[in-house]
């Protein structure tokens, strides 16, 4: 079974289609949204709607503290943040902002963990970005593999046989084995805000079957959706963040 | 799973042979498949109660690496089996005989060292090219195969930059054999190519003088001498030691990598060509250094050394064998001024190149300006002369620089030939002339080499040349056809 695993969209829908096209070329059959949905971008509801639809088809979808914001103002997000989420909130319909609100923060099976942040207190959007924060997360989650975004960036946690964890960033389509044997715990990327001076959407693959997991970076028009943010007046900062990768 | 190997057991559909080798670490079996003939074998890690764990980590570096390795350098798999059940894995027999094997029958002679040394540094650039650090050169992992080519064996150690470093995390257990290891590694590195290249002098200083430049170390303090001892010179071992053999040695073991060879493919091209190799104080030396230098490189040694944060294919791409082909029998060719000028260009974009200057001429006394009384060695010369001379308004240092005159019949198989065995990695030579427009491209020893080469080729061109100079293009595309056309 190859699950793709998508976090981090931001209201951006050029990038979502990108990647979902991407990952149904490659033989996607399950798909994984890991958390904020909305926040930044200038397409909330059509997003929304894109993720509500593969949620009906069985779709695992989590929650995201933008995706919370929404439903319930955050006092930690800076300015340009506040400002979108207010937008979205504005111009999202009540069946949307009731699809985010009953978003649960991590969902588990028996041996994959799906988590916006840290499996260990989601619901405090603790950033997975060092060895330390990825054993805790690792060690709550109690399954061979967690999947989360948050932090934005491809990262690879691992953990060794004496329980020390090591940190791989990996090569974008390369295939990796992650054998069940150890844990794992997978940052996938962003689709609609990478920050590593790449533009091009992120996301990863997982092959459960074959227990292989491949990150991708999927280049698309990454200038129409930052226009997109200029044109609905919200924060200049923000394109430029689409447009740059940054 | 131990329990059930014995030799006539099946295991996931391959019947186990002879049991060739039973360690601490696992166990070596023959094994057959029906429909398959090629000769395979079996390795089965130890692991479970009372075994090291590295055992298993080993095993699990090595079933994640080899499948993703190619070439004629590594042994190739054929099936893993499963880590939680069944942990095996099947891969090719190589043919051969190991390096080790090979060392205990004595000493080599040069040219032996020469052939064994350079077809290992050829197995170690194919490795390196692939991203791939075996981090455990030593003889006993190299397996000679009855045509010379040298293949590498058990990449329990290695790395692999795609792949998460499984043993990086391990540092329990001293992450190579201590006679072999790197300073580097010993300092916990795990990615850098060149820690291959140090091994690799290590074996060929173990060929020269049937020692170990560093002993074999019991202690950690013993392991880390090498950080800043040097070792005693091969020539105050043997008498085989040469001083170019010597200087090929002494910089592989350099302590610190930035001033070791930067490409195994170097490595390779000077044992090849001992007659090119540049020689510095490190060739004639015949003892260590003095109780100073010694403290100065100690104290030296203590700084901090970061490890290279490119893929190793990149790293050993910033150290390229460049090849120029210059045509000696037409010294005032036009396109010789044009030719100096983009190899300038070229040079200019990267520090650690290796050029060589090839000229290919006709075999015999066929020069001219001499008669037929002219000697081949004095018709040789005379070449190797032009090529230094067309050389050197590009300055370059001699240890940057190599200079070739091939006797061949054909310029372009020639200069195939040299490229192929020297990992040359990019090749520059000059369009035919306008002279030479009405043969068919086609036909041209450039064409030649674009087609058949393994590597990029550079073909440069007169400015302000045209095709249509002497012929139209459609002429020449006539004559194509026309000869085609030719019963």
């Amino acid at each position: 079974m190859v699950i793709a695993l998508l976090a981090d969209i931001h209201s951006n829908l050029e990038a979502l289609d990108a990647c979902l096209a991407h990952a149904r070329e490659r033989g996607a059959e399950r798909y994984a949204f890991l958390g904020d949905l909305v926040g930044y971008g200038a397409d909330p509801q059509a997003v929304v709607d894109t993720v509500a639809r593969y949620a009906a088809d069985g779709a695992v979808v989590v929650k995201g503290n933008h995706d919370a914001a929404v439903e319930k103002r955050a006092g930690y997000m800076n300015d340009a943040s506040t400002e979108v989420i207010e937008w979205t909130r504005a111009v999202l319909p009540a069946v949307s902002r009731a699809f985010l609100a009953q978003l649960p923060l991590c969902i588990v099976d028996e041996t994959m963990c799906f988590v916006h942040a840290s499996a260990a207190s989601p619901e405090r959007w603790v950033y997975v970005d060092s060895i330390s924060a990825a054993l805790k997360s690792i060690e709550a989650a109690q399954r061979p593999y967690t999947f989360s975004g948050h932090v934005h960036e491809q990262m690879l946690y691992f953990q060794s046989s004496v329980g020390k964890v090591g940190a791989f960033s990996p090569l974008q389509g390369s295939p990796v084995s992650m054998h069940s044997n150890r844990r794992w715990h997978a940052l996938v990327g962003s689709v609609g805000q990478p920050r590593d001076r790449n533009p091009s959407a992120a996301y990863a693959l997982f092959d459960s079957g074959r227990e292989q997991i491949t990150f991708h970076r999927v280049p698309y028009d990454h200038l129409a959706a930052a226009r997109k943010i200029r044109e609905a007046g919200l924060p200049a900062s923000i394109a430029y963040r689409v447009e740059m990768g940054i | 799973m131990l329990e059930r190997l014995i030799t006539g057991a099946e295991i996931d559909g391959f019947r186990l042979g002879e049991c060739m080798h039973s360690g601490a670490q696992g166990i070596i079996f023959r094994v057959t498949r029906p429909n398959k003939s090629a000769p395979m074998i079996m390795k089965v890690p130890r692991f479970g109660q009372g075994e090291p764990a590295e055992n298993l980590i080993s095993f699990e570096t090595e079933a994640n690496i080899l499948p993703a390795l190619s070439g004629a350098h590594v042994p190739r798999f054929v099936a893993a089996g499963s880590l939680e059940r069944t942990p095996y894995l099947v891969t090719e027999w190589v043919e051969g005989e190991s390096l080790e094997t090979i060392l205990k029958r004595g000493t080599l002679r040069a040219d032996q060292i020469q052939n064994v040394g350079a077809a290992l540094a050829d197995a170690l650039h194919s490795l390196h090219r692939q991203d791939a650090i075996h981090l455990d050169v030593k003889p006993d992992n190299v397996i000679i195969k009855p045509n010379g080519k040298a293949v590498l064996i058990d990449f329990g150690l290695a790395h692999h930059a795609r792949y998460p470093d499984l043993l990086a995390q391990e540092q329990r257990f001293a992450a190579g054999s201590a006679p072999y290891i790197s300073p580097e590694q010993m300092l916990g590195t795990r990615s850098d190519p060149r820690s291959d290249i140090f091994a690799l002098g290590v074996v060929l200083y173990e060929m020269v003088t049937g020692a170990l430049p560093f002993g074999i170390p019991r202690t950690m303090a013993g392991m880390r001498d090498r950080l800043w001892m040097d070792p005693i010179p091969p020539s105050a071992h043997s008498i085989e030691s040469t001083p170019w053999l010597q200087e090929i040695i002494l910089r592989c073991l350099e302590p610190n990598a930035a001033a070791r060879y930067q490409s195994a493919a170097h490595v390779a091209f000077d044992l090849r060509h001992p007659h090119q190799v540049p020689l510095t104080e490190r060739s004639t030396k015949s003892r260590q250094a003095g109780v100073i230098a010694q403290a100065r490189r100690w104290w030296l040694a203590r700084g901090e050394r970061s490890p290279p944060r490119r893929l190793p294919n990149v790293q050993v791409s910033t150290a390229p064998v460049i090849m120029v082909a210059v045509d000696t029998t037409h010294p005032h060719d036009e396109r010789l001024p044009a030719l100096q000028r983009v190899t300038g260009q070229v040079l200019s974009l990267s520090a650690e190149f290796r050029l060589a200057c090839v000229s290919v001429i006709g075999a015999g006394p066929m020069v001219e300006g001499k008669g037929d009384t002219a000697t081949a060695s004095g018709i040789h010369r005379e070449h190797l002369v032009r090529l230094r001379h067309w050389v050197a308004p590009l300055n370059l240092p001699p240890h940057r620089l190599a200079l070739h005159v091939v006797v061949a019949a054909s310029p372009a198989d020639a200069l195939l030939e040299f490229a192929r065995q020297n990992h040359v990695d990019l090749i520059l030579l000059g369009a035919p002339r306008p002279s030479q427009h009405a043969l068919a491209w086609w036909r041209s020893a450039a064409s030649t080499v674009t087609a058949h080469a393994h590597c990029s080729v550079h073909v440069v061109r007169v400015p302000g040349e045209t095709a249509d100079a002497d012929a139209a293009p459609g002429d020449a595309l006539r004559d194509a056809a026309a000869e085609e056309g030719k019963p």
